[in-house]
């Protein structure tokens, strides 16, 4: 898919021959996340959709009675900017709201916004080198102040600086917030910024209140009282918070969005186990909504019939892959083992990689262990037949891996294992403890055991596999396997972080401690290019292009993506629950309703 | 006996300034990164990490990073939380009521079941009522509470739907429903720990009682016409206690170091859950704190123990 064909396809969307939804979904099948394509159709004069906000029903604020949620793992803190994982964000969300949302096809949508910059309403400079927010007016804090440019500006003071240890820093580093007026903030960049809607935007985007906050900048930022009582805009304000355990909240009165939030508390439990969690929801009622349910599908389907709740899918950028190592992890070139001097012994091959891609078992997998809540990413690369790029093969077809090795100089020895100038082919393949991975490298072993490659499987604790310990050997950045199997999330909605994994200069060494997103240090100078490339250009359709020509060169070769994986959540029958996999995901908490009996 | 006290506490202290850096030690050596959920976030650059390491003081060395836990702790500051970035004491002391509620009734259920059927026992041995109550003793202490837990939930929740399993530490009501509501929250935890405990304690009481039912004393008291309630009251379980006491004493760091897979299962909010959400969070300063908490708690009572045999038994003396 080149420029030209997007274009075409960008073209029948503005006349109406091609549903909004459908482009987004062909987008996704090039690895770009809906929230690019989303703006690729903004800059090309398509308006932005409905606010997913419409659908919203009540026609008063309250009376909803209780609202109930239970995560299973708990709310620690109540800081967006201090926020470590999703339920961190999540608890905060109910509380502070960002400019604009990203709704579940990739869209934004205002929050805090009057309305989403574009370049015909003048938010949006030609030369990329700025955005214009306008603020929606009478926004008032909890505790009655008004909301004013100035508290943008402030946040990104606050998170920018270093010595605040805000875990949003990423998303401010790289930009200057001033005061226009009073309602309206402008953003200039450093250089040209296609993706200029990162900053105040969904789930690195929550506004905290500068008049609570302006004193504790810095190494203070901890002592600040608001850290645990937050003061926010959102649909429901502050009443308890123990860390680890209960969140209480009650209905914000004074609300921005007409007859929200429907219910007239809220209460967020956190602790357990996913499992209890469920039947919580499904079997005896006792929550209404439940987090994460990580569990095994056939489980979550007989708590569902149950008749109490049930599972509702959230998809985002959640991708289960394979990665194949470029350098050879069982030689040490000056002290360092994979290191950038060598070459994997069979992955350097291109046909042992593609054997590889022939014998993973995505279907089956899909299927047998992850059920409804992941999709084979079969999509990824075999979306409708004129998409599908000539460099990937997603078919498991063991004889046809076979005749590729075998056509390669692979041969079967006595023991029935391949072997090439006395190589043989015997892989380690790692991944995190965790039993659907642990299914899943049983299946590969088997289909790789039938071609004649032997694979050891390693099955490293999480919480070593996923750190970012120096002194460990067995850590996914180290990558000293072969093969390593876990799920990367796209949570950010730019394409721009996430090829990184595959830039020549982000390979992951001993001089950057391992923290290089290059983890196959697989290096391509065509793909470093046209990444380059991409990060300048402006025009997103030009860019998408050009990002999925990096997806192409990427995907198939040293990385094979396997599943996209949505996040479960279990609901009570009747609640409504509007939910984005691209946003936080109480994003919209405001909107959740219970339609009357 | 002062001089006893004096002498045992300053033997405490370099006993605990042992276990100090003994968990320090582990802990820094064991893996895992608080903010190892940041290093899969490809929207957080590794330089954010980084500052987030170094502002915590993760980079330095162990013995350094020790040294200033210590002096830290001897002026009264028990640290500050990776996870939730406020006081290690805030977060602790607000799980310390719903723990010796739970544990402490647990505790309580325990002794209620286990000292009287182990004196009943024990009176009448191998009577019907003790080869019955010995055999639920064995079931009872043989079967793990994380089984028991589920089993309870099954059956009082899910099929019966009688009781809530999530315990809700902070119920929002007044009056008796505020009563009832936690009442019927903490029936099952308590139930399961409770007995759990109360397994193995009648186990105790029943041979303590045993060994003094043949002394040569109580055959006397007998002879003397005493009733056998007075006799087997003041004159037998008095003593029998004694030991018995002992192993309550022992058994109270445990009230406050909660029971961790007990409150996991049933989502309650105490000390042990605190401290599993800890571990698995990397949260440093938090897992030693309560872990030291844990082993001052058993140095301590240790000492209390050693100082009620005295008391209860004037035959030992700590000259």
């Amino acid at each position: 898919m080149d420029e030209v064909e997007i274009r075409a396809l960008i073209g029948a969307v503005k006349d109406g021959r091609t549903s909004r939804r459908d482009f987004v979904r062909r987008m996704a099948a090039f690895g770009l996340a809906a929230p690019t394509a989303g703006m690729m159709l903004a800059h090309e004069g398509v308006a932005w959709a409905q606010s997913p906000l419409d659908a919203y029903k009540p026609t008063k604020a309250g009376g909803g009675g209780p609202l109930k949620i239970l995560f299973w793992q708990a709310v620690t803190l109540l800081n967006p900017h201090f926020a470590v994982g999703t339920k961190d964000q999540a608890g905060s969300r109910i509380f502070y709201e960002p400019l604009a949302g990203w709704d579940a096809e990739g869209n934004l949508y205002p929050v805090l916004a009057a309305e989403i910059p574009t370049k015909e309403n003048g938010g949006l400079a030609a030369d990329g080198m700025s955005v214009t927010w306008k603020l929606k007016p009478n926004v008032k804090w909890h505790d009655g102040k008004p909301f004013t440019a100035d508290d943008v500006v402030f946040n990104a003071l606050y998170a920018s600086d270093p010595k605040t240890a805000a875990t949003t820093a990423g998303t401010y580093n790289y930009s200057k917030v001033a005061k226009v007026d009073d309602l309206t903030v402008k953003i200039t960049f450093d250089k040209p910024t296609p993706f200029w809607s990162d900053p105040f935007v969904g789930t690195y985007g929550m506004i905290i209140p500068k008049h609570l906050f302006q004193d504790y900048v810095g190494d203070k930022s901890r002592d600040a009282p608001t850290n645990l009582k937050p003061v926010g805009t959102g649909p429901y304000r502050f009443v308890e918070f123990r860390p680890g355990d209960m969140l209480r909240a009650e209905r914000n009165p004074d609300y921005h969005l007409p007859n929200r939030p429907h219910f007239d508390t809220l209460e967020l439990k956190g602790g357990g186990d996913a499992v209890s969690a469920a039947r919580a929801v499904m079997q005896t009622g006792e929550y209404d909504y439940a987090w994460n349910m990580q569990v095994e599908d056939d489980i979550l389907k007989r708590l569902e019939t149950g008749g109490r709740g049930r599972i509702q899918m959230t998809w985002g950028g959640n991708i289960e892959f394979f990665l194949l190592n470029a350098t050879d992890p069982n030689v040490e070139v000056d002290g360092e083992r994979a290191s950038l001097k060598t070459k994997h012994f069979a992955f350097s091959d291109p046909a042992v990689r593609d054997a590889m891609n022939l014998i993973v078992e995505r279907q089956q997998t899909q299927q047998f262990i992850y059920g409804r809540t992941a999709k084979a990413t079969a999509n990824v690369v075999n979306g409708p037949a004129r998409f599908v790029s000539k460099n990937t093969k997603v078919e498991q077809n063991l004889a046809k891996a076979e005749t590729l090795l075998e056509d390669a100089g692979w041969k079967k020895g006595s023991d029935g294992i391949r072997a090439k100038d006395g190589k043989r082919l015997k892989f380690v393949f790692q991944t995190s403890i965790n039993a659907p991975r642990q299914k899943t490298q049983a299946i590969i072993k088997q289909a790789a055991q039938k071609i004649g490659i032997e694979m050891e499987l390693n099955a490293v604790p999480a919480s070593v596999f996923f750190s970012s310990d120096v002194a460990n050997p067995d850590t996914y950045t180290k990558f000293f396997s072969d093969v390593e199997m876990y799920t990367t999330t796209m949570l950010q909605p730019d394409p721009g972080f996430f090829m990184l994994l595959f830039v020549s200069w982000e390979a992951a060494t001993k001089e950057n401690k391992w923290q290089g997103r290059n983890i196959t240090r697989w290096q391509n100078q065509e793909y470093d290019d046209i990444y380059k490339a991409a990060q300048l250009e402006l025009d997103p359709v030009k860019r998408a292009s050009m990002f999925v020509r990096c997806n192409d060169l990427a995907v198939g070769n040293y990385c094979l993506p396997l599943l996209w994986r949505a996040t479960a959540n279990a609901i009570e029958n009747r609640l409504v629950v509007p939910e984005s996999g691209w946003d936080t995901i109480l994003s919209m908490i405001s909107d959740w309703y219970r339609p009357a009996a | 006996m002062a001089a006893h006290l004096v002498r045992r506490l300053l033997i405490a202290i370099p006993s605990r300034l042992g276990i100090s850096l003994i968990l320090f030690l582990i802990l820094a050596l064991a893996p895992g990164d608080p903010f190892g959920e940041l290093a899969t976030n490809p929207n957080v650059p590794p330089e954010v990490r980084m500052a987030l390491r170094a502002k915590f003081g993760l980079d330095d060395p162990i013995l350094v990073r020790y040294l200033r836990w210590l002096v830290a702790l001897a002026q009264g500051d028990w640290g500050f939380s990776f996870a939730s970035r406020i006081d290690v004491s805030t977060l602790i002391l607000q799980r310390v009521p719903t723990t010796l509620l739970v544990i402490g009734s647990s505790q309580v259920l325990a002794l209620g079941i286990a000292v009287p059927v182990g004196i009943y026992a024990a009176m009448r041995p191998y009577s019907l009522i003790d080869q019955v109550a010995n055999t639920l003793a064995f079931v009872g202490f043989s079967l793990p509470t994380f089984f028991t837990g589920l089993l309870f939930i099954l059956l009082f929740s899910i099929k019966l739907d009688w009781l809530p399993f999530v315990y809700n530490a902070d119920v929002q009501a007044s009056g008796w429903r505020w009563w009832w509501e936690h009442v019927r929250q903490a029936i099952m935890p308590v139930c399961v720990l409770g007995f759990f405990q109360a397994a193995s304690y009648t186990r105790y009481v029943r041979s303590a009682v045993l060994d003094v039912a043949r002394l040569d004393y109580v055959t006397t008291a007998r002879a003397k016409g005493l009733s056998d309630r007075t006799v087997t009251l003041r004159h037998v379980a008095r003593n029998a206690l004694i030991p018995v006491v002992t192993l309550v004493a022992l058994q109270m760091p445990a009230v406050f170091g909660g029971a961790i897979v007990t409150e996991q299962i049933f989502r309650v909010p105490g000390i042990g859950s605190l401290l599993i959400n800890a571990m698995l969070a990397n949260d440093t300063p938090v897992v030693m704190a309560v872990t030291f908490v844990f082993a001052c708690l058993v140095v301590l009572f240790n000492l209390i123990a050693d100082l009620l045999y005295g008391w209860l038994d004037p035959r030992i003396s700590f000259g």
